[in-house]
């Protein structure tokens, strides 16, 4: 990534959230040998503890859990988000399971990664999702594509801009379900990286804002709700 | 300790101990410990009552398949361990006096409960037929004594006999119940227990049976008692009844309720006892051997990570314990693909996770798939399958990489699958002519099938290889 200078200059303050205190410690630890790139400043292993947690500590970054009583990362989402329109969310759960991925990046996430991350990939996640990326692993793009998917007999989307994605954006989404990264799929579509993390942010927006049609039809095929 | 708890280690067996008993594998059965843990499980799992009736105790049980009557001779002969002929000839010499033998056979039947239905019995025709004659000879001997006994005892026949056909019915249909839900397993209502789910049929042979019964009653009253005298009798017998049924209300009332919870209750301890037994055979198990295997990288790696994959299908997948398809879920589920047959039920989906975990295991690198649409797996699917599998065999090999990233993309025109490694990478030219992975399995393959195949590599870059297969056989 070429945003070297900018995290020299001051850490990225991560908070953390986890119901599983060996979880927590676990992560602290390999995230302090990224000194100087990310600073682990809090943790919290409740909804309400997040909640006051991130009121107070005003992190950069909430590396959150998805499964916690009292209604999981989805809930401090919808609690604090709209107090802290700046604090960025990364999802990060030991589920994969489409359900959890889709409601937690609905709930305005930036991101998601499951908890077999590497460290060094980690660290690479908080950073990205920090300067304003969206981090999709090939997974999460896999649901996001199968969410999209037009199939045939389909009704008419009443507004297209908002609830379809573009071929380019499918194509990036495609590259990224078969495990490239972005630099790889820059070269393989003839666009700069820039273009390719535009892309996915945008898919990430549409994700979030595509209230309706595809994601509850999408929902009911699979007796989600 | 059954012969079948193989002595894994020390820790182990200690903690199986609970679980003899249930051994499906033999001693010494050639298999891995993956696979084993896999077939134990699924013992488990859908065998969650059976449990304490598989070893032979010295209870007595109505036979419920071989039986004649209702099962009670050869529920006794088992626990006497003698020939039911034996009993048979008894009760039915018994019932010549003055009907004991029917009175000792319907007090067992009341009594005795029947055997579930998960052992299995045989039936003998030869012991049928016998049991037939002497039913019929036994019946014979009661109107005998009866009929040229003195007086009540003639008096008595009549209505008795139709009183005791009519409870015969009434009691067979409630066995027939019985058996019933045994076989469809504990989810019945308590407005079954009485009535059944047999149908029009089971309602019809209960009512003839209760109505013979209360003619035989009536029979016999008004045999003994004037008109009168019977009619006033009748009267406050229905007074009588009514006025205890008002009384009663309450209670039954509760007691419908109190079963119901109870029903619940036992549902949802059910339910623990299985989840607990799951991770005991699974998750306790694996962590058991790592701790054994602490040294050794590569091991541990790889029984986590089949560990992760088995535990997540449980929980989350299709036919997983949070998925809506969990009663039926298909014991062989974790089999290798080896049958065309075999797999033509199941999904893409299914299959892809099944031959990447088998990837996974074999050679102990992290395969990681992405799966995008679904259908149905026919033989050409399966081919590109197989085909997928060889490259993901050939990456895991020759990449020198721990991870292998599967995407497979159904679209309603054709199937696209791709295997990249981010490995060193060859030159496709100067693969030798005798090597034939390559050529046989994934060209060969694919080209038989109608698809085509493009691979992707330069030394240092990295392997990518991308299958097509056009739908033109099943088209959704």
């Amino acid at each position: 990534m070429n945003d070297t200078e900018a995290t020299q200059a001051r850490p990225v303050r991560v908070f953390l959230v986890d119901d599983h205190a060996l979880f927590r410690t676990g992560a602290k630890a390999e995230l302090s040998n990224a000194t100087g790139v990310v600073e682990v400043i809090g943790e919290a292993g409740s909804v309400g503890e997040a909640v006051a947690g991130i009121g107070h500590f005003q992190p950069d970054v909430v590396l959150l859990d998805v499964h916690m009583p009292d209604g999981g990362g989805a809930e401090v989402l919808r609690r604090v988000r709209k107090s802290h329109p700046d604090v960025v969310f990364l999802a990060l759960s030991v589920s994969d399971a489409a359900e959890d991925v889709i409601a937690v990046i609905r709930a305005g996430a930036r991101g998601y990664v499951t908890k077999t991350i590497s460290a060094r990939e980690l660290v690479d996640a908080v950073v990205r999702v920090h300067h304003g990326d969206a981090v999709f692993s090939p997974r999460l793009a896999g649901f996001v594509l199968d969410a999209f998917a037009d199939r045939p007999g389909a009704a008419p989307i009443n507004d297209p801009e908002l609830d379809l994605l573009t071929p380019r954006e499918r194509d990036v989404l495609r590259l990224l379900a078969r495990g490239y990264a972005y630099k790889e799929i820059a070269a393989e579509l003839f666009i700069s990286v820039k273009t390719v993390e535009t892309h996915v942010s945008s898919v990430l927006r549409k994700t979030q804002l595509s209230n309706r049609y595809e994601l509850s039809r999408w929902a009911t095929d699979r007796r989600l709700i | 300790m059954t012969p079948g708890a193989r002595a894994c280690d020390d820790g182990i067996v200690a903690v199986q101990t609970d679980h003899e008993g249930r051994r499906p594998v033999p001693d010494g059965a050639p298999v891995d410990d993956s696979h084993r843990i896999t077939q134990r499980v699924t013992s488990t799992r859908r065998d969650p009552r059976g449990a304490g009736e598989s070893t032979p105790r010295p209870t007595l049980r109505r036979r419920r398949s071989s039986r004649v009557v209702a099962g009670v001779a050869g529920g006794l002969a088992d626990h006497l361990k003698v020939d039911v002929l034996w009993v048979r000839v008894v009760i039915t010499l018994l019932a010549g006096v003055d009907g004991l033998g029917v009175v000792l056979y319907a007090a067992l039947w009341a009594v005795v409960p029947q055997r579930p239905v998960d052992v299995p019995e045989t039936v003998n025709p030869r012991q049928r037929t016998q049991a037939l004659g002497l039913v019929v000879l036994g019946f014979g001997l009661v109107v005998a004594t009866t009929s040229f006994g003195d007086g009540w005892s003639g008096r008595l026949f009549f209505p008795a006999s139709v009183g005791l056909i009519g409870a015969f019915l009434v009691w067979r249909e409630a066995d027939e119940t019985q058996r019933r839900r045994w076989a469809q397993g504990a989810r019945t209502g308590v407005a079954e227990v009485f009535i059944g789910n047999g149908g029009r049929g089971a309602v019809v042979r209960s009512l003839t049976g209760a109505a013979l019964v209360l003619t035989g009653i009536i029979v016999l009253l008004a045999n003994s008692l004037s008109l009168a005298r019977l009619q006033f009798a009748l009267l406050s017998v229905l007074v009588t009844l009514v006025g205890a049924a008002v009384l009663t209300l309450p209670w039954w009332l509760r007691l419908v309720r109190d079963l119901d919870e109870e029903r619940r209750v036992r549902i949802r301890t059910e339910e623990r006892a299985e989840i607990a037994a799951h991770l005991h055979d699974s998750v306790l198990q694996t962590l058991a051997l790592i701790q054994k295997q602490a040294e050794n990288d590569k091991e541990v790696r790889r029984l986590a990570r089949s560990q992760e994959r088995q535990l997540r299908t449980w929980l989350y997948g299709a036919t997983g314990y949070g998925g809506s398809g969990r009663a039926t879920a298909e014991p062989d589920a974790q089999s290798p693909p080896v049958a065309g047959a075999a797999t033509s039920a199941r999904t893409l989906a299914e299959l892809i996770s099944e031959v990447c975990g088998e990837v996974e295991d074999t050679f102990a690198i992290k395969v990681q798939q992405v799966v995008v649409g679904d259908c149905e797996v026919d033989d050409r699917v399966l081919a590109a399958v197989w085909a997928a599998r060889e490259a993901m065999v050939n990456a895991a090999k020759h990449a020198e990489v721990g991870e292998v990233s599967v995407f497979v993309e159904v679209e309603p025109a054709q199937v696209e699958l791709f295997v990249r490694d981010r490995g060193k990478g060859f030159d496709t030219s100067a693969v030798p002519g005798d090597r034939h992975g390559l050529a046989d399995s994934i060209h060969g393959r694919m080209e038989r099938h109608g698809g085509t195949v493009r691979v992707r590599t330069a030394p240092g870059e990295g392997t990518e290889v991308a299958l097509r297969l056009p739908r033109t056989a099943d088209k959704r």
